[in-house]
């Protein structure tokens, strides 16, 4: 017990080491909303223009953009991405890397929120399309009122899961000069040569963070549903 | 004749094919106002995709509709403003369940500004009191029985005050003990005047309220007359069988 002491006291108290893991959860938390915001853009726009264009066949070429930009999103890792949005893309601009990270993240995950939502706007029967329509409604006020909301109530689950992963990959952020939870951990670490201590800290906040996000997402969905019956 | 100014919707030698199959092979008629004309047919005949074809939810592959003097098969006309003007009533009732009795009648006169929300309300309380669901203003689609459903979307599609109706099948997915409900209510429309096309396997409805009965065949119009003579003469041979199949 006098051994846990010394170790916490050691990891967290000494130097205000603390302060470390809770800026480093501030920039976790930034890069997530900042990649989240830019993710739910992106993803959107790519299922709506991926979705009209199977119902239409119009929109052929942003159509064919967006499918190579699924494809090679999807395709590579999420570390050469960032990397090469830091290195090459960025590498001669004095944007902060915060930023960079945030771009990055967001266009990765706007491919996987792309085809949860186009799954979710494919989900919806046809005749709910056919109805807007034949009252006079144009597509996008069909999409925007009647299509998108019956989507997302059926699709929040699978970008629950979405967040949920963003939230824990922004980790590698670190390797771009980033200094996040995970970062800010193995600081504490290479100061005080235990890994076990900072690094079962950030595993817990981690956990909160994802936990408290699904708590209340359970509550939006529960809202959403109970709206219905 | 075709150019009567009593004429609502001019359909010239519709064409419809989804690939290699030909669904319509050139369908050609008058629809006036007033009018109810029913249409009939064996499953498969072509006769939803010429409903669907009158308001273009089945783009025709040739020929013409004329709807109050515009061409609506011309891409440059916008399909979305006559469309307004023409109600359509689905097999499935197609109610939006994520909104409101209330707001799925709404929704649409209130988007196209056609009306505020307060008159949209007003209106769409004074529709609920006449079909006598003025209680489920509140409640979502859901919590509604099949005929309810239907009622509503017949309801729905008044709202936005139609010069012509259109029915796909309204009573084919009801369970039997509702659809008379639904069918009163179409014939009160009629009686008022409205204008409507009714796809249906309602005979009775055809021999009541019809003024005309159209019989698809083959994608295309084998026999059309007054319910009375339609029934009691019929003179196409498909016709005769299919009439002795069902009645």
């Amino acid at each position: 017990m006098a051994d846990f002491s010394a170790k916490f006291y050691a990891n967290f108290i000494k130097d205000d080491r603390w302060l470390g893991l809770v800026s480093g959860l501030k920039v976790t938390i930034i890069v997530t909303l900042e990649a989240l915001l830019l993710g739910v853009i992106i993803g959107f726009i790519v299922a709506i223009i991926r979705s009209y264009h199977d119902k239409t066949n119009k929109l052929k070429i942003l159509n064919a953009i967006c499918k190579v930009y699924l494809t090679v999103i999807r395709g590579t890792p999420t570390m050469i991405q960032i990397l090469i949005m830091y290195l090459v893309v960025f590498g001669s601009s004095s944007l902060d890397s915060i930023i960079i990270g945030g771009i990055a993240f967001g266009i990765n995950s706007g491919a996987y929120v792309a085809e949860i939502v186009r799954s979710g706007i494919m989900s919806i029967p046809i005749g709910q399309t056919e109805a807007g329509r034949s009252l006079g409604l144009n597509y996008a006020q069909t999409m925007r009122l009647i299509i998108v909301p019956q989507a997302f109530k059926n699709v929040l689950p699978a970008l629950v899961n979405e967040m949920i992963v963003l939230i824990k990959e922004t980790a590698i952020i670190g390797y771009i000069g980033e200094q996040d939870l995970t970062k800010a951990a193995m600081i504490i670490q290479s100061r005080t040569f235990d890994a076990f201590m900072p690094l079962l800290a950030a595993a817990v906040i981690y956990l909160a963070l994802v936990m408290l996000l699904t708590f209340f997402m359970n509550k939006l969905e529960r809202r959403l549903r109970n709206s219905e019956r | 004749m075709s150019d009567n100014k009593d004429t609502m919707i001019q359909v010239k030698d519709l064409h419809k094919s989804f690939g290699k199959n030909n669904v319509l092979n050139g369908i050609s008629t008058d629809i006036k106002k007033g009018e109810v004309v029913v249409v009939i047919g064996p499953s498969g005949s072509g006769k939803s995709t010429f409903l669907r074809s009158l308001n273009l939810l089945e783009q025709p592959t040739s020929g013409s509709i004329i709807f109050d003097g515009d061409e609506i098969t011309d891409p440059k006309t916008n399909i979305d403003l006559h469309r307004q003007k023409m109600g359509m009533v689905f097999q499935h009732f197609n109610l939006f369940p994520h909104k409101t009795i209330r707001e799925n009648i709404t929704l649409a006169p209130v988007t196209l500004k056609k009306m505020t929300k307060e008159e949209a309300d007003k209106r769409a309380d004074e529709l609920l009191e006449r079909v006598g669901l003025a209680d489920k203003a509140n409640a979502y689609p859901e919590q509604l029985s099949g005929g309810q459903k239907q009622r509503i979307a017949i309801v729905r599609s008044l709202a936005m005050d139609p010069e012509v109706m259109l029915f796909d099948e309204p009573t084919s997915a009801l369970d039997p003990e509702m659809v008379g409900e639904v069918l009163d209510l179409m014939k009160q429309l009629a009686r008022e005047g409205m204008t409507m096309v009714v796809v249906t396997h309602e005979m009775g409805f055809a021999r009541e309220v019809g003024t005309r009965v159209v019989f698809i065949d083959e994608g295309k119009i084998k026999e059309q007359a007054e319910p009375e003579e339609f029934f009691s003469n019929p003179k196409d041979e498909r016709l005769k069988e299919f009439l002795s199949k069902i009645l």
